[in-house]
């Protein structure tokens, strides 16, 4: 009996991997990078501001118990000028916006929020995405929902979209609770 | 018109192949010794089909014949005709068909030349290479026609990836294949012995130069393939851990473990079950590695073909092939009466031990690669990189180090405890010697190298016992190839623990005429200068390198922009010495006039691949000593060796 088991092993054990394998193929792919920071603190970080007429973004200022949403974003990214408007939408609502700002330029970012809308309540600069790295993000746009207390309690992939818009104030009104 | 030739080429061989089977089958089954003529006439056919289908391949790449969708894809006209002619398999289409093609070669050359087991066993063989090109024939024929042709012809091709252009490379990938598909013929073997139940020494022999000479290519493949990643890749490192290299590995020590439980079952008629399962486990490895070359389900440098499509037909025939091979066996092993048996303490008894812990580290390997699939499948991104299968794979190889130093000095059947402890004694003081004198002299504290060099020595020592007392000139060719191989293995170990415990690494930003040093060299950024290539330019750095004592040298290390496709490789320069390499690389420039300069001192490192050099030379004199054997007509049994 026993050697009956041992010889049907490596057959069972084929049928696993091949379950797997077929399951990875078949199923859609899914080529985004989640971060692995999502549910933890944000690291701690304190950018230079990169305009002069407000603030940088230090990780210190967060814990206001009010939650924020923070933009990783580029004056040189496409998507990032399709989701201003929405980005608009969201601070009309009342959101406040932080960003980070990726291997930009004031000048450049000055004239991209003159042509598309200035959501931002703080830009920090970011030259060598340090800061993009340590928050698992792997490109722009994306956008963090932090809690009140500095948490990253949701990451939105790519730009935001019109129908994206009640998710993200959804995730904003469960961190604000 | 040659394009459709070579396609019409593939459609016949494939044809044949049909036929192949049904003839293989009906002769397996009649035992009709016309029906098996019959058989080998058309195996033979088909590998030379197949040959034309790939030789009409190469021609067109030669000819930059760019109305063919994939010339056009993966050739340029400008490109050195070395690349042109290695570009017909540097893709995805054509490495499908030069697969296939060296699947239909061995299932010709069994057929040629294979009179030693009986005709039903050999015509189910057939049958079984058969089906299997029958697969990837479909494969190739549905799914990746490397024949299509382009309406209008490209006016110039796309060129092939510049990493792969390299004298080197343009063999790798056909040595590993001959290795991959030549364990084909053993999985073969094994079907056919499953479906007649003749399984014995006479089976093992005619199985056993096959696995050699697979295992003989696989070897080569892996040391090629590992020097190159080496040299080109500019990384500094010999060996990674990346799926596709793996992919190699797993075939390669499933096979190790079977050319030795072949040797058990060929001698001493032990161990039928087992040799079996390995040889369906070997070429399963073969071809579960390709398939995760192709799918692209597991990320890798090497995924040059990420197709969901393909992937579900290769795992497809995955299924068939291996699934009906392991269904097979667990269907009809129990009827595989038990070969003879044997003590615990005996040459059997070694390479049972042998076979285990190559398994164990062919399942850490295998789970290693396979983990993130399955962590995927259950929501979670993850990598499994060198610290696993270092902490895991290194302590079995260490003592599978030892079983190797014990195997070779014990007698067939049953020796006693004492006797082995006396032939031990030997490489078991120069182990401990080489140790005490490495942990007082060395002043590394990586243990594990230090013990894995140890071992080396004790290995190479042991490796040479079962020459003494032996008349050298009478001592069997199969002999010198187990020595060589085995010494092969002590001096590629040695040069893996020395690189581990006494490389040396220093990364700088230099301005031009700033130096620093490594290990016992001194070494001066001279300058940084544009150069030209066939198809390339270039940034070089001249660095002026002296070694304390020695006479100075000079290295260029570079990186290289190619226009087609638009790419930057970093090309090391590599100094190599008797007693290790020097390794530079040149990085960026900072922008305020320093160059990023990474420099490596290694010591012995030479030895790894030197060591698997002489693994493959082992492997091919037992496979010529065993055929030469083999051939004379008095040698009916084996004499124990």
């Amino acid at each position: 009996m026993k050697r009956g088991l041992l010889i049907w092993a490596p057959l069972l054990a084929f049928a696993v991997v091949f379950g797997f394998a077929a399951r990875e193929l078949w199923k859609p792919s899914d080529r985004t990078i989640a971060s692995g920071m999502v549910g933890k603190p944000l690291p701690q970080m304190a950018l230079k501001p990169l305009l002069l007429d407000r603030p940088g973004f230090t990780t210190a200022e967060l814990a206001t118990g009010k939650p924020r949403l923070l933009n990783v974003f580029a004056s040189w990214c496409i998507p990032c000028i399709a989701e201003a408007p929405q980005l608009m939408k969201l601070k009309a609502a009342g959101v406040e916006i932080d960003a980070v700002a990726v291997r930009d330029k004031p000048e450049a970012v000055e004239a991209f929020l003159s042509r598309y809308g200035d959501p931002y309540a703080r830009i920090g600069d970011d030259p060598r995405s340090a800061a993009q790295l340590a928050l698992g993000s792997s490109g722009v746009p994306e956008t963090f929902v932090i809690d009140g207390k500095g948490r990253i309690v949701k990451q939105h992939i790519g730009d935001i979209r019109e129908e994206d818009v009640p998710e993200i104030l959804a995730a904003l009104a469960e961190a604000a609770r | 018109m040659i394009a459709e030739a070579g396609l019409a080429a593939l459609w016949l061989a494939a044809g044949l192949a049909l036929v192949q089977l049904a003839l293989g089958w009906g002769a397996a089954r009649s035992g009709s010794a016309e029906l098996l003529a019959a058989t080998r006439r058309v195996s033979v056919a088909q590998g030379v089909l197949a040959m034309l289908s790939f030789g009409v391949l190469i021609l067109l790449f030669l000819q930059s014949d760019m109305s063919v969708q994939l010339v056009a894809q993966n050739s340029h006209s400008e490109k050195p005709w070395l690349y042109k002619f290695a570009g017909a398999w540097g893709n995805h289409e054509g490495s499908m068909l030069l697969w296939v093609t060296v699947l239909a070669m061995a299932g010709g050359g069994v057929a040629l030349v294979e009179r030693r087991i009986d005709g039903k066993t050999l015509a189910a063989t057939l049958g079984a290479q058969a089906a299997i090109a029958i697969g990837f024939y479909a494969f190739i024929l549905i799914a990746s026609n490397p024949f299509l042709r382009l309406n209008p012809p490209a006016p110039e091709g796309m060129g092939l990836n510049p990493l792969l252009q390299d004298p080197g490379l343009a063999f790798h990938p056909p040595t590993l294949y001959f290795g991959y598909v030549g364990l084909s013929v053993a999985f073969s073997f094994a079907v056919g012995a499953l479906l007649t139940r003749e399984v014995g020494p006479a089976f093992a022999r005619a199985m056993r130069p096959w696995v050699l000479i697979a295992w003989v290519f696989l070897t080569i493949g892996i040391t090629a393939g590992s020097y190159w990643a080496y040299y080109e890749l500019g990384w500094g490192g010999w060996w990674f851990w990346d799926p596709v290299e793996n992919a190699s590995l797993m075939p390669w020590l499933a096979a190790t473990a079977l050319l030795h439980s072949v040797t058990v079952l060929a001698t001493r008629d032990g161990l039928r079950a087992w040799t079996l399962m390995l040889a369906v486990v070997a070429f399963s490895m073969s071809m579960i590695g390709t398939f995760l070359v192709r799918s692209g389900i597991l990320v890798s440098v090497h995924a040059f073909a990420v197709d969901p499509t393909r992937g579900s037909f290769i795992l497809a025939l995955l299924g068939i092939y291996i699934g009906g091979a392991l269904a097979l066996f667990g269907a009809r092993v129990s009827t595989v009466t038990q070969g003879s048996t044997f003590q615990l303490v005996s040459r059997e008894g070694a390479l049972v031990l042998n076979n285990l812990l190559l398994s164990v580290i062919l399942g850490i390997v295998f789970i290693g690669t396979l983990y993130p699939l399955l962590a995927q499948a259950m929501g979670q991104q993850l990598s499994i990189g060198a610290p696993f299968f270092n902490k895991a794979s290194v302590p079995v190889a260490l003592v599978l180090v030892v079983a190797t130093m014990a195997g070779p000095l014990l007698k067939w059947r049953r020796d006693r405890w004492g006797a082995l402890g006396r032939q031990m004694a030997l490489p078991g003081v120069v182990s401990v010697l080489a140790f005490a004198a490495l942990a007082a002299l060395s002043g590394s504290s990586d243990w594990v190298a230090l013990i894995g060099l140890a071992l080396a020595a004790g290995l190479a020592v042991a490796s040479v016992l079962p020459l003494w007392k032996r008349n050298l000139r009478r001592t069997p060719l199969h002999i010198w190839g187990m020595v060589i191989a085995h010494v092969g293995i002590a001096v590629s170990i040695a040069g893996m623990a020395s690189d581990a415990a006494f490389k040396q690494e220093r990364l700088v930003a230099l301005r031009t005429g700033e130096a620093t040093t490594v290990g016992p060299f001194q070494v001066k950024l001279a300058d940084v200068r544009p150069a030209i290539g066939p198809n390339y330019s270039a940034m070089q750095a001249h660095l002026d390198v002296t070694r304390s004592g020695g006479a100075p040298f000079v290295l260029f290390p570079g990186q290289h922009y190619f226009s087609s496709p638009v790419t930057t490789t970093s090309e090391a320069a590599i100094k190599t010495m008797a007693d290790g390499q020097l390794y530079t690389v040149l990085g960026e420039g900072t922008g305020d006039g320093r160059w990023q300069v990474r420099l490596w001192w290694k010591p012995w490192i030479t030895l790894i691949w030197f060591g698997g050099a002489l693994i493959a030379l082992g492997g091919l004199m037992a496979m010529i000593g065993r055929l030469r054997r083999e051939r004379r007509p008095a040698a009916g049994a084996e004499d124990g060796e």
